[in-house]
């Protein structure tokens, strides 16, 4: 077969594993994105004792191998299956979807928290203060304040985490979730013909393409006052440079 | 409980620690061959000469944007394939061979840090001191001994916390090579898994193996860290 007959005979297979690779990602994301502000939250204003559980657990995610976390949850609960079973959670833990998902929004927890608690200590304290001094709230100083420019900082960094679980998502084939990476090993076992690798990463390259243009544009959504500084500084270098 | 981890024929803590080794020998061997790579990727990226630059930066951009799954699975079935038909050309009445695991995952994963690496080795070029050179070259340095003397040592501190970094995900992306029939940790682990149906404890066990090892990685880094940085002037 040459590569375009695969592509032509393949290209529904594949085009379905690269919803189910970008279904994953989402998801995964999402779920963290929910809980690792609160997580950040706590990282940065408590005592170190009520921290200690936070960092252990982000130490744990960011130490071992996904792959490892991911055979601990899907394996690892067949052990408590009639634990599991009496509560009601083993059709949860026998589908490798949602073992993969609940791995990655784990995962992904750690390495939000992390990024957020850096947006979050990266807030000028000035701000914090004149926010207090014309009589906000606790709460409106962060809904107001913290949260917004927080987010600002933080937000190339959490579009790169958005990628590297992309990448990570691949591991859900290795428990038999069909995504793009499983459905490209489908087809090559069926035709073992090379090609359909070399697809796969042209799809993979055109998913974080498309993600990086959108994360950059939301991003310039965001910070509207930031872009037409960007650019005279931009332009101030370039003239810098030229300069002999 | 404790005797299953044990060592000898009842337990499996031989078994696992062998696995270990595996893992660690795969880390060890990859390491230089990824910083080779990543110093080829930095040197081309920086390049004058545009064919050269262009595929510095598109290896680094390429590979940066696959998943290390993908890549591991490119070369060993693609490097496989490619020995394998080499062979037939060679000798057809030669049988198939195969291609060991540990040099595909040594390849693979050398590639993914070299591309990495590639990036770190750039931005620590770029944030050298450029009337450093010029002195050295003023002074009569030549080209090599600017490059050992001024540039590598300087490099070496500003890449060391991005190298440190990339050698966890190194760690931790050894367990991949499991999925390639390599008997390293993780797949030793899954052997023990099969026999004792104990899959949480092992699973938590290689976990633990890798937690230790990524935080024993963080402290010999820092200490690293600290004497690379040794006569800097804190700010």
């Amino acid at each position: 077969m040459n590569p375009m007959d695969v592509i032509v005979t393949y290209w529904p297979r594949l085009i379905d594993g690269a919803l189910m690779t970008i279904r994953l990602t989402l998801l995964g994301a999402f779920i963290a994105a929910l809980v690792s502000p609160w997580l950040a939250l706590v990282r940065v204003n408590t005592a170190t004792f009520i921290q200690a559980p936070i960092r252990v657990y982000v130490s744990f995610m960011r130490g071992t191998p996904l792959l490892a976390q991911l055979f601990l949850i899907f394996y690892g609960s067949g052990q408590f299956r009639p634990e599991l079973e009496q509560w009601g959670l083993w059709d949860f833990f026998r589908d490798p979807f949602n073992c993969a998902v609940l791995a990655f929004a784990l995962n992904s927890t750690a390495y939000q928290t992390e990024i957020l608690r850096g947006g979050i200590l990266g807030v000028p304290r000035g701000e914090i203060e004149a926010a207090r001094a014309v009589g906000m709230t606790p709460i409106q100083v962060l809904r107001r304040v913290v949260a917004p420019h927080a987010y600002r900082i933080a937000w190339p960094a959490l579009g790169n985490e958005v990628i590297l679980l992309m990448k990570a998502s691949a591991l859900a084939s290795i428990v038999t979730v069909f995504d793009l990476m499983g459905r490209t090993r489908q087809v090559f076992s069926r035709t073992f013909d090379f090609s359909v690798y070399l697809w796969a990463a042209l799809i993979y390259l055109c998913i974080t393409a498309t993600f990086v243009l959108l994360w950059r544009f939301a991003e310039r959504r965001l910070s509207p006052h930031l872009s037409a500084a960007d650019s005279t500084a931009a332009a101030r270098l370039a003239e810098l440079e030229a300069r002999p | 409980m404790l005797e299953l981890f044990s060592l000898g024929d009842t337990g499996w803590g031989d078994e696992i620690l062998r696995g270990l080794l595996v893992t660690a020998q795969l880390a060890v061997t990859t390491l230089p061959v990824g910083i080779l790579l990543g110093f080829f990727a930095a040197f081309a990226s920086l390049s004058r000469f545009v064919p050269l630059r262009a595929l510095g930066v598109g290896y680094t951009t390429i590979m940066r944007g696959l998943p290390e799954i993908l890549t591991l699975f490119v070369v060993y079935n693609g490097v496989g394939l490619l020995l394998n038909s080499l062979v037939q050309w060679l000798s057809p009445e030669a049988g198939s061979i195969d291609f060991s695991p540990f040099a595909a995952g040594v390849i693979a994963l050398g590639m993914v840090f070299g591309a990495f690496a590639g990036e770190v080795l750039r931005g620590a070029f770029n944030a050298l001191d450029r009337g450093q050179i010029e002195a050295g070259r003023a002074i009569g340095m030549t080209n090599s001994q600017v490059f050992w003397r001024i540039s590598l040592p300087q490099v070496w501190r500003f890449a060391l916390p991005g190298l440190g970094n990339l050698w966890i995900n190194l760690l931790k992306d050894t367990a991949l090579v499991s999925v390639i029939a390599l008997d390293d940790l993780m797949r030793m682990t899954k052997v023990a898994v099969g026999v004792t149906k104990q899959p949480f404890t092992f699973y938590l066990l290689a976990c633990l193996i890798y937690w230790v090892l990524s935080v024993l990685s963080e402290l010999v880094l820092a200490a690293m860290e600290r004497r690379a940085n040794r006569g800097v002037r804190r700010a």
